[in-house]
């Protein structure tokens, strides 16, 4: 498997910029918050060419920060993003086509005062990938394509529906002709049966045109559909990255297990009394984030080393990689004999009894 | 029906609560009726548009204007809350019955500590000194899971993170230990880790305190983890209810098996889900006779008539052509 894309220790932090009157109040002993917020810290990861890589995090957690670096929209503070060898960004600007992007909310996405013809047509043409002339066609087609009247063209999005107005989002990102496609949440804000709709054209998108995608949601469900590999992150690090499915089926990582045991599920037995394993706690500001592997404070396995020492992202012998110093005990990757006393608890998922 | 021989809690009978716009009357709520006995979870399900929210909302007396119940009952205690002054209904909202609302950071009041929130959320229907109030507020945090609940009483609400402001907003609902809670997707807005510390705390809590739940949410999982009865919502009409897990095993109005076969979870990874065709109807422009009916593969020209609402206890239905019965 060749890397298609690849993110080598990317970091950012936001320091935050203090006005005058902030500076002043610093130095007349106020509380100003001039902590940096660590969004992203030293992320490495791949995606094989047309591989659907999901990137999973409950909020905070600084996937949408990590899909927006690879997107090209925000430079990283360390490390590099490559697309097909090729840098993304260079010296903050973004430099390629090839990466485009699908929003969340498609209602902020689309300029309200542009017609939705000139909203797939605008990017095409400034780049000139395509003649203004030849460009009412291209709209047509692409249009037609994500499953839209193609006399809509004419039409503002508020004539439009959010799952009809996310296939106007799809149609624009698409219309760049992009390798790398990073949708952000693509159909979180959708109802159930447009979810499915937008989903649906996705995947057969995704055959026909071989796109090699980034797909970010908070959503477990729609990832395990649409994603052949998943990575986990917790306040910004990248703690579980697999296989779906062996992810899925067998999480390594107590924060991946927990954020599996979190998931409602269908019950479909009468009198199932259904239980909830909750992670105790909440995730921690990022502002402040614990020491040694951010996780522990929340962890039922954490061991003396997890307090001090962040945890590597080391392979784990079935194409994933887990970052967690009791599972790297385990496989005796570490000689600590105190991790290595722990004994595994055999895995308790908390699927309805019945 | 397991109720029939005790009084229901809350018996709502052809509720109607209807918008007036410029561009014409929609029927946010059309016709729903259903009875909640005392501790009873009730999921009410549905799409956007599809009047569950406004159903929770017609429950409290809380449609503003262009809105109003235009008909039906709502009787709470045995007592009629349509039509009721607005001071009766404000001396029950908060005693008898309260709500929970989806958005935890539009809901308090950003300029009152949580403390003084909670105080006045108590005094409004027990007369008690500031001090008693403020040792029940502490209590009450305490036991929606907040630590270290007196020293918070102190802080505002952008000093909680969502899921404690809606622990908080719990807190309030539950202050009055009232017989009904209307929950509009009080998990919606928070993360899975927090959606499933504050459904196991709500079930608890409900148990505890003897309150029934009205469960509104688009998500069939949370409900089906919650609710012991299900009723399905369609274009402000019920389609279908009954026990939970019998309506998702089995369903029999086409809408509910294609919200089912919507979710990725009941299909094999990476295969196209069984969508529903088309969207869902504005309000303001119905097709006559059954409103899902322009999506439904099963749908014939009866279907432009007013589909029958079909009673096999304990599952309804309002379908011309329903699905088999498979168990």
């Amino acid at each position: 498997m060749s890397a298609f894309m690849s993110l080598d220790r990317v970091s950012k932090r936001f320091d935050p910029r203090l006005t005058l009157g902030d500076r002043i109040a610093k130095r007349l002993g106020a509380t100003v918050e001039d902590r940096p917020v660590r969004a992203v810290t030293e992320v490495s990861l791949e995606i094989a060419r047309g591989e659907t890589l999901g990137l999973v995090g409950e909020s905070g957690c600084g996937k949408s920060t990590l899909g927006r670096i690879v997107a090209g929209i925000l430079p990283p503070s360390a490390g590099t993003v490559l697309v097909d060898g090729e840098p993304v960004i260079v010296r903050g600007r973004k430099v390629t086509t090839r990466v485009q992007t699908v929003f969340q909310d498609p209602f902020a996405s689309l300029d309200p005062r542009m017609r939705i013809g000139d909203i797939v047509a605008e990017g095409p043409i400034a780049h000139g990938l395509v003649a203004r002339a030849e460009a009412p066609a291209m709209v047509r087609d692409w249009l037609a394509r994500v499953g839209l009247d193609p006399d809509f063209a004419a039409r503002y999005p508020h004539q439009f529906s959010g799952g009809q107005r996310q296939r106007v989002a799809i149609a624009r990102a698409l219309a760049m002709r992009p390798d790398l496609l990073v949708c952000d949440e693509p159909v979180a804000s959708l109802d159930v049966s447009i979810q499915a709709q937008v989903i649906n054209l996705f995947l057969d998108l995704r055959r026909d045109l071989g796109i090699t995608c980034l797909f970010i949601s908070h959503d477990l469900g729609v990832v395990r559909h649409v994603c052949d590999r998943v990575a986990i992150m917790y306040l910004g690090r990248i703690v579980e990255v697999g296989p779906t499915e062996t992810v899925y089926r067998a999480p390594q990582h107590p924060y991946t297990r927990a954020l599996l045991d979190s998931v409602p599920r269908l019950v479909l037995d009468d009198d199932a009394l259904v239980e909830f394993n909750a992670i105790t706690g909440e995730i921690p500001s990022p502002l402040a984030p614990p020491p040694g592997c951010t996780f522990h404070p929340r962890c039922p396995i954490a061991v003396d080393t997890c307090r001090a020492a962040v945890p590597a992202l080391l392979e784990h012998g079935d194409g994933r990689r887990v970052a967690c110093h009791v599972r790297a005990a385990e496989r005796g990757d570490v000689d600590d004999p105190h991790v290595a006393s722990w004994v595994p608890e055999p895995s308790a998922r908390a699927d309805s009894p019945g | 029906m397991t109720g029939a021989m005790t009084a229901p809690l809350l018996e709502v009978r052809d509720l109607q609560t209807h918008f007036h716009t410029r561009a014409g009357v929609v029927k946010a709520v059309d016709g729903v009726s259903f009875t909640l006995q005392p501790g009873q979870i009730i999921g009410l399900v549905g799409e956007s548009g599809s009047g569950k929210t406004v159903t929770g909302f017609s429950l409290l007396g809380l449609v503003d204007p262009p809105g109003r119940i235009v008909g039906g009952s709502i009787r709470l205690d045995g007592q009629e809350m349509v039509g009721m002054a607005p001071d009766a209904l404000r001396r029950l909202r908060g005693r008898r019955i309260s709500m929970v609302f989806q958005d935890p950071s539009t809901t308090l009041n950003p300029v009152l500590t949580i403390g003084r929130q909670m105080v006045l959320a108590l005094q409004a229907h027990e007369p008690m000194s500031a001090a008693a109030a403020r040792d029940r507020s502490a209590a009450m945090l305490g036991r929606v899971g907040i630590p270290d609940a007196r020293a918070r009483l102190d802080a505002y609400p952008h000093e909680f993170s969502g899921g404690m402001r809606q622990r908080v907003a719990i807190a309030i609902a539950m202050a009055h230990s009232p017989g009904v809670i209307v929950a509009d997707e009080p998990t919606t807005a928070l993360d899975v880790s927090i959606q499933a510390q504050i459904l196991h705390e709500m079930r608890a809590l409900a148990r505890e305190s003897g309150t029934a739940l009205i469960w509104i949410s688009h998500d069939l999982a949370t409900v089906s983890s919650m609710a012991e009865r299900l009723l399905v919502m369609y274009a402000g009409r019920l389609v279908e209810e009954g026990p939970t897990a019998s309506v998702l095993r089995d369903p029999r109005h086409p809408y509910t098996r294609g919200l089912l076969d919507s979710l990725p979870a009941t299909a094999r990874p990476g295969q196209l889900l069984n969508q529903i065709p088309g969207t869902t109807p504005s309000l303001l422009a119905l097709p006559p006779g059954c409103p899902f009916a322009p999506r439904c593969g099963r749908a014939t020209q009866r279907c432009s008539d007013d589909p029958p609402f079909v009673r096999e206890p304990p599952r309804a239905f309002r379908c011309h052509h329903p699905l088999e019965r498979v168990a």
